[in-house]
């Protein structure tokens, strides 16, 4: 098991509209090698479980395991305990994060986007981090563009380099956070095969998306989330093709139209 | 006039190299000032941010004139110190608090106009809280509040001349002991284009400086 999150309670404290509480228990299992996508309405809490997930966000309580080594944990006052702020860096390790504004530092080059973390954070040698990096580049179609900055990138290449840069440092699972949804429909195509090319080379990805087509093409499992719960979930061909809960039916109906 | 061009500017170049030794220890001492001063302004503990906040609407709500004759006296009043000596030491110290506070705002707003985004991407790479200031946010920081940092420098140059209020011998003061001497203008005159020519040299400078950043938008 790669990711277990069990039982996450997340809520967001505002002074004036009263505390929101966006994840009502959830758990969540990731195995090597599986694709998992998020779907579901705006505000059912997908994202805020994915930042949860990349220590992002703080929970409230639950347990957060990576490779079976708890991250996070409850005590018995029933709060959420992290590791110390040393070892969670270790736990960032496991684990890589594409944003839906890709997030890219604008004042390096691709390259340096790519490799930088790789050499200073993880302490890699220069040479093989930038072997590895262009072999990304290739993957990515990109390799011209190595010494481009991202503003002389378009929205579907700059979230290309986006994913070579989670890459490069070698996570064991791959966070997407509606990695299309910035792009325009032209763009959304290219970041999509990527994704899909690195399922069918067994790369362990959690994808929050609102590409149905894409979810129920690519995924092993589609799970429907609505309210801070998951309402459903399951093969995506039962999910999409004969939903069990209302609401998922709901959703999806809406979809269509 | 009686006084010959040389003897003139002899004694207004002296005066500009004190000029320049108050514009050049202010930067100095102001710049990196403004970062502690913008990092207890940003700070959560709440009465450092209030104490920070009250700072520096003094420094911005009164003149710096006056800032520059507390400095001075102060001690001598508040506690009857001796001020022997100590003038050139106010001087800094009134320029580079003053401007510790105006750049502290502006570092303020450059940092919270970077995306957070740059945050969260740098902390889910493991990035160190370290290695994000300097790495990622300094940088950009940088470049977004050239154009500010120039704005205030340049109205420093020509802010030295409130040295005059402590009896400082800077060139401004020594254009008007010499106008009102020889009653010519022409001190005056020389002190507009040192001020100009100084201001010149600054924005070349900073200008320099934008377009290194010039390579990302």
């Amino acid at each position: 098991m790669i990711l277990q999150m069990k039982d996450i309670q997340k809520s967001f404290v505002h002074k004036v509209r009263g505390d929101l509480h966006v994840l009502k228990g959830i758990s969540l299992e990731v195995d090597s090698g599986e694709v998992v996508s998020i779907i579901g309405p705006s505000g059912s809490g997908k994202s805020t479980l994915l930042r949860c997930a990349t220590f992002l966000e703080t929970i409230d309580s639950g347990e957060i395991c990576y490779k079976d080594e708890a991250a996070v944990t409850t005590n018995a006052q029933g709060k959420a305990e992290y590791v110390k702020p040393a070892q969670l860096r270790r736990f960032k390790q496991n684990f890589g994060l594409v944003f839906q504004q890709f997030n890219l530092f604008p004042h390096y080059s691709v390259l340096r986007n790519i490799m930088d973390a790789p050499i200073h954070v993880q302490k890699r040698p220069k040479e093989e981090v930038h072997e590895e990096a262009m072999e990304l580049l290739r993957k990515m179609d990109l390799e011209k563009r190595a010494d481009a900055y991202p503003c002389q990138l378009s929205g579907g290449q700059q979230q290309r380099v986006a994913i070579a840069r989670a890459l490069a440092m070698n996570p064991d699972i791959l966070f997407f956070d509606e990695p299309t949804s910035a792009l325009d429909p032209e763009l959304t195509g290219e970041v999509l095969k990527v994704i899909r090319k690195l399922a069918e080379e067994k790369m362990t990805m959690v994808v929050v998306t609102h590409e149905m087509p894409f979810a129920r093409a690519v995924s092993n499992r589609v799970i429907f989330m609505d309210g801070g719960v998951i309402v459903e979930q399951g093969d995506p061909e039962l999910v999409f093709g004969a939903p069990q809960q209302e609401r998922t039916k709901q959703f999806l109906r809406n979809y269509q139209q | 006039m009686s006084m010959a061009w040389s003897t003139m500017l002899l004694k207004m170049g002296e005066g500009m190299l004190h000029t320049c030794a108050i514009f050049a220890l202010t930067v100095l001492f102001s710049l990196p000032l403004g970062i502690i001063v913008m990092l207890l302004r940003r700070s959560r503990f709440k009465p450092v941010q209030w104490i920070t906040k009250i700072y520096i609407a003094i420094m911005r709500g009164t003149p710096l004139m006056l800032q520059l004759l507390a400095w001075y006296f102060g001690p001598y009043y508040l506690f009857g110190w001796s001020i022997r000596g100590y003038r050139f030491t106010a001087i800094i110290i009134g320029f580079t608090m003053n401007y510790a506070a105006y750049f502290a705002e502006i570092y303020r707003g450059g940092i919270e106009a970077i995306p957070n985004g740059q945050y969260e991407a740098a902390h889910v790479l493991g990035y160190s809280k370290v290695q994000t200031f300097f790495k990622i946010i300094l940088p950009q920081l940088v470049k977004t509040i050239l154009p500010s940092v120039t704005n205030e420098v340049i109205t420093l140059v020509k802010d030295t001349s409130l040295a005059f209020a402590l009896a400082y011998n800077e060139m401004f003061a020594i254009a008007k002991q010499i106008a009102a001497k020889e009653t010519s203008f022409l001190p005056f005159v020389v002190a507009a284009v040192f001020y100009f020519i100084a201001n010149y040299v600054v924005a070349f400078v900073m200008e320099r400086i934008e377009k290194k950043f010039d390579y990302y938008k």
